[in-house]
């Protein structure tokens, strides 16, 4: 169908994959549509050259997004329409991700999706629908590595690169292999985007590995021990392990952030993580604020599963602390033991294990949290609604033409704020619900495969101090 | 607390055998212990039919005090300075494990129940392996002195063996303590100052080389001591560390409802089991490894300071002979300087031989003790390696075999 089609000139006359939405199927095929249909309201971006070339002839090797204006819907649009696969694109990912606000200050919960005359949210509910139930069906096929940690630069501006290879065949990606490098910054910002984007919506985010000013100074510093090459492994695992549990996230998946920060080989810097920043603080006074917000909501669980769910996560929490630390204490004794004995330590690997699961889970609770705010906000419209019917009845009573009219204005615009509210929570509610099963599910598979290779390697640990012991054994005979 | 503990070994009854090794005619051994708040009474037994004694079976009880004062009273004793004497026993000290017992009762709440008992009973057993041990240390130091000729005939032996009341011998006080000190550092610079003498030089090879060799042997196998004990208290540590694993492990286990729940559990179930292998590890390469370097040391001390006596008196006869020299020269004094040069010239023969002798036995007898350890401690630890890997492949095939 693509070829059918003149590509689209540049720079006007985009189709957006927003019209036709009333159509309940799923999204690709309403893209299509729109394309077939002549475009309307085109999105005043500038196109990048390639993107929409690409319609024509097949996939060209274009890297989606190289282009840093990352405004442009309509080279999502256009990349879509051009792929063989049936590649569903949530409305998600045609959303320019503006700069990070943390909080959210709109009452519509698909991501910023400005003034579209659309019943957005029930398209973006089931288009994700169907991206869940084919990726379950789905065989998952893509391969993310972090290696060859190499330091760059020189002093206090020094920073480490990791190279991210991505093996997939996957056709949403143009390559089927490709690596780019990235450094410890890049990662937390597709972090922060990410979550920005998700989390409010009920998706669970994996979080991203924690700064450590310590250990970044000493490998700055060029400290060329055995601590610095530790903690740069040590990070290059979590990094690795944070990338795959990302990408195993079906809707995660899509998003035109991750992608690009797969692909891209040039990525404009994240200042917004860095340790000490304006926006860090930013961040440090929302959390605040947050913890003080979530002590004075009480909510009124009317659901019994978010109920249990909350405190089966809750005891999972501290059973896993108590756990890290008890692995924490064995890790160390272990490194005495193999300073002592030059063996090797193995149970760092579980350590990493539950430290992940703990953060994890945190952000899990995030997730929750964000209902209960969604909940609130729901409750105070109903309340501003409430206030406003008694002003206007307080109006009639008065008998002021004018202000009666202007306040029923404001009852009719508080009511749809009122549905809407509730729209959003049932949204979020079901989000989560979904979340919570895929955790579940990818908890089990993740502490098991990692129980086995641990066990595993204590086997091997042992063999080989079986070996040694055998060897001695006839030399401590021989002794005379 | 009161702990009693065994600890006895076999002998033959027969007085007659005239074995040179375990010379049966004279049989020590510590058949009771018991522990008194900061005080270990040993029921020291004899079993003899030399006529020394007035009875053929008899028992005392000792403190360690006493067994120091005999100890002391062997060095003394010129007649001994060509022989080795058996390092003394070391102070029992149950210290640590009564910290640790304490730490443990004043009782930690986030410890469940199950845990408490498991560390407590850890902690008992530690406390009776030191027991143990230091019931073993106090009998190795007679058994000794009873197996060698001529320390066994020593007066103080006796009475330290026979007599019946307390030999009040009191701890040394502050005072005594202190000369002890110094009286060490005197002789450790005095053994500076002979081997730095230019005048003095080594007349027998033999010596020369037990010299070097012993110096460093010590300085080694002190070395090799520390390390032992880093590495047992390593295991013994990740032993421990098995505790709380194991029992958050099956708390998570009871907690959860999915497949993970049985994972847990066997987790938990492993890693109790892992624990008792390890503290095994760690318990045999206490005593294998870690106590015969210890006692190894002490006695490669003792076979240090024979040497330095040796040295002591050959510096004397060196010290005499100059002096008969200078009496000749000075025609004075000839008698007594050239019998006093006769004297050192004698004492210094006389410990020249024995040490020889005494330094020999020590060698033959470190090194089969050394060998017969390191076998067992090679096999011990093969056993429990292949005991360990058992356990991880049937956890991990039952971990696999589940969906």
């Amino acid at each position: 169908m693509a070829a059918e089609r003149e590509p689209p000139p540049l720079g006007d006359g985009k189709p957006t994959d927003f019209e036709d939405l009333e159509d309940g199927e799923d999204l690709f095929t309403s893209t299509v549509s729109t394309l077939e249909s002549s475009p309307s309201s085109p999105e005043p971006a500038s196109l990048p050259a390639e993107d929409i070339s690409a319609n024509s002839n097949g996939p060209k090797p274009t890297e989606v997004g190289l282009d840093d204006d990352r405004e442009d819907l309509f080279a999502e649009a256009t990349e879509e329409v051009s792929l063989d696969s049936p590649e569903r694109e949530p409305i998600l990912s045609s959303e320019p991700s503006p700069a990070i606000t943390p909080v959210t200050p709109t009452t519509l919960i698909a991501p910023r999706i400005e003034s579209k005359s659309m019943s957005a949210p029930v398209i973006f509910d089931r288009s994700r629908e169907e991206i869940e139930e084919e990726a379950n069906g789905d065989i998952f096929d893509i391969e993310i590595g972090v290696s060859d940690p190499e330091k760059v630069g020189d002093g206090m501006n020094a920073y480490m690169a990791y190279r991210v290879t991505t093996k997939t065949s996957l056709s949403m990606f143009s390559k089927s292999e490709f690596s780019v490098k990235r450094r410890f910054s890049d990662f937390l910002g597709l972090h922060s985007k990410l979550a920005s984007k998700y989390l409010h919506v009920g998706y669970i985010v994996p979080p991203a590995p924690e700064k450590s000013i310590v250990g970044m100074t000493k490998v700055k510093v060029g400290k060329e021990d055995s601590s610095s090459t530790e903690f740069v492994e040590k990070r290059r695992a979590a990094l690795e392990r944070y990338l795959q549990r990302t990408v195993k996230h079906p809707t995660l998946l899509q998003d035109p952030d991750l992608r690009q920060f797969l692909e891209s080989s040039e990525l404009p810097r994240a200042v917004n993580t860095q340790a000490l920043s304006g926006a860090g603080i930013l961040r440090m006074v929302n959390k605040a604020a947050d913890a003080v917000n979530k002590m004075t909501i009480k909510m009124n669980e009317s659901d019994a599963w978010f109920e249990e769910k909350q405190q089966q996560f809750e005891n999972l929490d501290q059973q896993l602390r108590k756990l890290h630390a008890s692995v924490e204490a064995l890790v160390c004794h272990r490194k005495e033991l193999s300073a002592n004995t030059a063996a090797f330590a193995k149970s760092a690997a579980m350590l990493e294990l539950l430290s992940d699961y703990i953060r994890l889970i945190a952000a899990v609770k995030g997730v929750f949290d964000h209902r209960m705010k969604c909940w609130q906000k729901w409750e105070d419209a109903q309340i501003t609604l409430l206030k406003k019917r008694e002003a206007e009845a307080k109006m009639m009573v008065a008998n002021k033409p004018d202000k009666i009219q202007q306040a029923k204005n404001e009852i009719r615009e508080w009511e749809a704020k009122v549905q809407q509210g509730e729209r959003d929570f049932e949204q979020i509610s079901k989000t989560i619900r979904k979340e919570v099963g895929r955790f579940e599910k990818e908890r089990v598979k993740d502490f098991k495969t990692v129980i086995i290779k641990y066990l595993e390697s204590l086997v091997q640990t042992q063999q080989q101090l079986i070996k040694y012991w055998e060897a001695f054994l006839p030399e401590a005979k021989a002794i005379a | 607390m009161e702990t009693h503990a065994e600890a006895g070994k076999e002998g033959k009854p027969s007085c007659a055998s005239v074995d040179l090794q375990g010379d049966s005619s004279l049989q020590v051994e510590i058949s009771d212990a018991v522990s008194e708040r900061d005080k270990v009474k040993f029921t020291v037994q004899t079993k003899s039919c030399l006529p020394y004694f007035a009875r053929t079976e008899f028992s005392v009880v000792r403190q360690h005090e006493e067994f120091i004062w005999l100890h002391d009273a062997y060095v003394e004793n010129e007649e001994y300075a060509g022989l080795i004497i058996p390092p003394a026993p070391p102070r029992p000290d149950f210290e640590a494990s009564r910290e640790k017992l304490q730490k443990l009762g004043e009782g930690d709440s986030s410890v469940t129940r199950e845990e408490f008992a498991k560390m407590k009973q850890e902690l008992e057993a530690e406390y009776l392996a030191i027991f143990k041990k230091t019931v073993a240390m106090h009998e190795v130091f007679l058994q000794r002195l009873a197996a060698h000729p001529t320390l066994r005939r020593d007066h103080n032996f006796f009475v330290f063996l026979e007599y019946g009341q307390d030999l009040s011998v009191r701890g040394k006080n502050r005072k005594e303590l202190l000369g002890g000190f110094l009286r060490n550092i005197v002789k450790s610079a005095d053994e500076a100052l002979i081997t730095g003498m230019s005048g003095l030089k080594e007349v027998d090879d033999f010596f020369e080389h037990e010299r070097t060799f012993l110096l460093e042997y010590h300085t080694r196998i002190r070395d090799a001591c520390l390390r032992a004990d880093r590495v047992m208290r390593a295991h013994k540590c990740l032993a421990d560390d098995y505790i709380p694993i194991s029992a958050a492990l099956s708390s998570l286990g009871t907690q959860e409802v999915n497949q993970l729940r049985t994972s847990f559990l066997k987790l938990a179930e492993l890693f109790e089991r892992l624990r008792k292998l390890e503290g095994r590890v760690a318990s045999d390469e206490d005593l294998k490894l870690s106590d015969m370097l210890r006692y190894y040391m002490r006695d490669s001390q003792a076979a240090k300071d024979l040497l330095y006596r040796r040295l002591r008196a050959l510096a004397d006869y060196e010290n005499a002979n100059k002096a008969l020299d200078k009496a000749r020269t000075r025609n004075r004094e000839v008698r007594p300087a050239e019998s006093h040069q006769q004297l050192c010239c004698q004492r210094f023969e006389r410990l020249s031989d024995s040490a020889k002798q005494e330094l020999m036995d020590f060698k033959s007898r470190r090194v089969s003790s050394f060998r017969k350890n390191l076998i067992e401690l090679a096999e011990l630890e093969l056993k429990h390696a292949k005991a360990s890997t058992l356990i991880l492949r049937n956890t991990l095939v039952a971990l696999k075999g589940e969906p």
